[in-house]
């Protein structure tokens, strides 16, 4: 019988949960690495025994950690994410030039064929890649040396690479997005990029359609339909049919379009998932009630899952990398909060279970279908 | 011989428990400490010193004879009790919350 395996990075270590296919008796290990901030924990498709880890302190900086054998066992790897050349400046919060320092990794996106390739964002945003299995690292640097790069700035978070999509369809395509930049594409594995925020307005800025400076939160796309990408913008839900050429709005009857995550369902690449958060002044849902909303219409008509979710008195946030699917045949849902739950909805968001309370704040939830 | 005290976090990291006892070449310097503790957890660089500058990281204190060593030179012998092993370098994390 088929199990999943949910990988959770939270404030003060990672936590591994289990369960069989029907995803209703869960087991919980950790934490792993406790007392660090776990920003993203993500397994390889090619070889799901294979784990990344991003682990940090402001103390003692970066870790990388490796597990070869399912989340059991984990070992340090490299933790050289050297910029590559001059590293330049980009926009400090008050406008002035401030030159790029690397903080933390904020996400790893593995390879689809090859269990040692991985794919690094960093803050400050960059793009790093390692083909031995996180033991070196290389920066992709016609990124961060894009001719907009000075104009680029941090949000609130930092200035952040959170995003990193891979076209299932053709591995020179990949998709980044960047806190406060943008989204950008790259058709030649990663040498050259172009900015893809035509459509995208932001009147945190002052040219509210500008090239770049959008605060995007989260891209997904279904892998059956690559050209098709959805987006949670800071404020606006935005969706491109054209590989990012140009976006248009979708946020239809939503009762607030700010939010952080967005996925898409994994059999229906018309149904897609956010929640909505009151605004960037208040990061928490709307009325104290924590609901999930659906769109099987790709866009603009939504409606609220609310089943098992607490419906009063709720101030948690959802973070952008906090929300997975996974590929049973009945689709599973899984988002965490900064309160410290997790909750699955095993049946593509009717209803839904707390598989776990009290963890550390969630930073981030990623779930793996396991034969 | 000197002896050297590492917090908690990077004693997990290291998989290591105790006190760490090390060989380091004379002048002892703080430098040669740490270069001699990455040396033999290498699953420690970048914890100690920021990969990038070769600098402390802003967060991590040097502690001797009940002083604190973190803002002289990293390349300042350090006192002779510390080189002789009768008192531990100690590296710590600073007091900051979180």
């Amino acid at each position: 019988m088929s199990k999943v395996r949910v990988l959770v990075g939270t404030r003060k270590g990672a936590f591994v949960l289990s369960a069989d296919g029907k995803r209703e008796s869960w087991s919980i290990e950790g934490p792993h690495f406790p007392g660090w901030e776990i920003y993203h924990v993500k397994g390889s498709p090619a070889d799901p025994d294979r784990i990344y880890a991003s682990q940090n302190t402001s103390w003692h900086g970066q870790i990388v950690q490796r597990s070869n054998d399912g989340g059991v066992t984990w070992d340090v790897v490299g933790n050289g994410f050297a910029y590559d050349g001059a590293t330049g400046t980009h926009q400090w919060y008050d406008g002035t030039p401030h030159p790029w320092e690397f903080a933390r990794v904020w996400h790893f996106e593995p390879s689809l064929h090859d269990p040692d390739t991985v794919y690094a964002g960093v803050e400050d945003a960059a793009l790093f890649r390692s083909t031995d299995g996180g033991a070196s690292w290389s920066e992709l640097a016609g990124l961060r040396t894009h001719a907009t790069g000075s104009q680029w700035q941090p949000g609130a978070g930092g200035m952040c690479l959170h995003t990193i999509l891979i076209d299932p369809q053709n591995a020179q395509r990949i998709y980044v997005a960047i806190s406060a930049a943008g989204a950008f594409r790259s058709d030649d594995g990663g040498t050259t990029w172009t900015p893809i925020n035509r459509g995208l307005r932001s009147e945190q800025i002052p040219d509210e359609d500008a090239e770049v400076g959008h605060c995007v939160h989260r891209i997904a796309l279904h892998p059956s339909r690559p050209r098709v990408l959805f987006m949670q913008k800071h404020w606006d839900v935005m969706r491109s049919d054209n590989g990012g050429d140009s976006w248009y709005e979708v946020s239809g009857n939503l009762p607030t379009d700010f939010g952080f995550p967005i996925d898409v369902h994994a059999h229906e690449p018309e149904t897609i998932y956010v929640v909505p958060i009151t605004s960037d002044a208040h990061h928490f849902p709307p009325d104290g009630k924590l609901r999930v909303y659906r769109s099987t219409s790709g866009g603009n008509e939504w409606e609220p899952l609310t089943k098992g979710l607490p419906q009063r008195d709720c101030y948690v946030n959802v973070l952008r990398d906090a929300m997975a699917v996974d590929t049973l045949e009945q689709c599973g849902i899984y988002f965490g909060t900064t309160g410290g739950s997790v909750y699955v909805s095993p049946d593509g968001g009717d209803r839904w279970q707390e598989v776990v309370r009290d963890l550390p704040a969630v930073l981030s939830v990623e779930v793996q279908t396991l034969a | 011989m000197i002896r050297v005290l590492l917090p908690a976090h990077l004693r997990a990291l290291a998989r290591f428990e105790g006190e760490l006892q090390l060989d380091v070449a004379t002048p002892v310097t703080p430098s040669r400490v740490v270069d001699e503790i990455e040396r033999r957890f290498p699953m420690l660089l970048g914890t100690i010193r920021d990969r990038a500058t070769g600098k402390r990281r802003a967060y991590v204190r040097y502690f001797a004879c009940e002083r604190d060593l973190s803002h002289d030179s990293p390349d300042a012998p350090l006192p002779d009790r510390i080189a002789s092993g009768s008192e531990p370098f100690v590296i710590v994390g600073a007091m900051s919350g979180g």
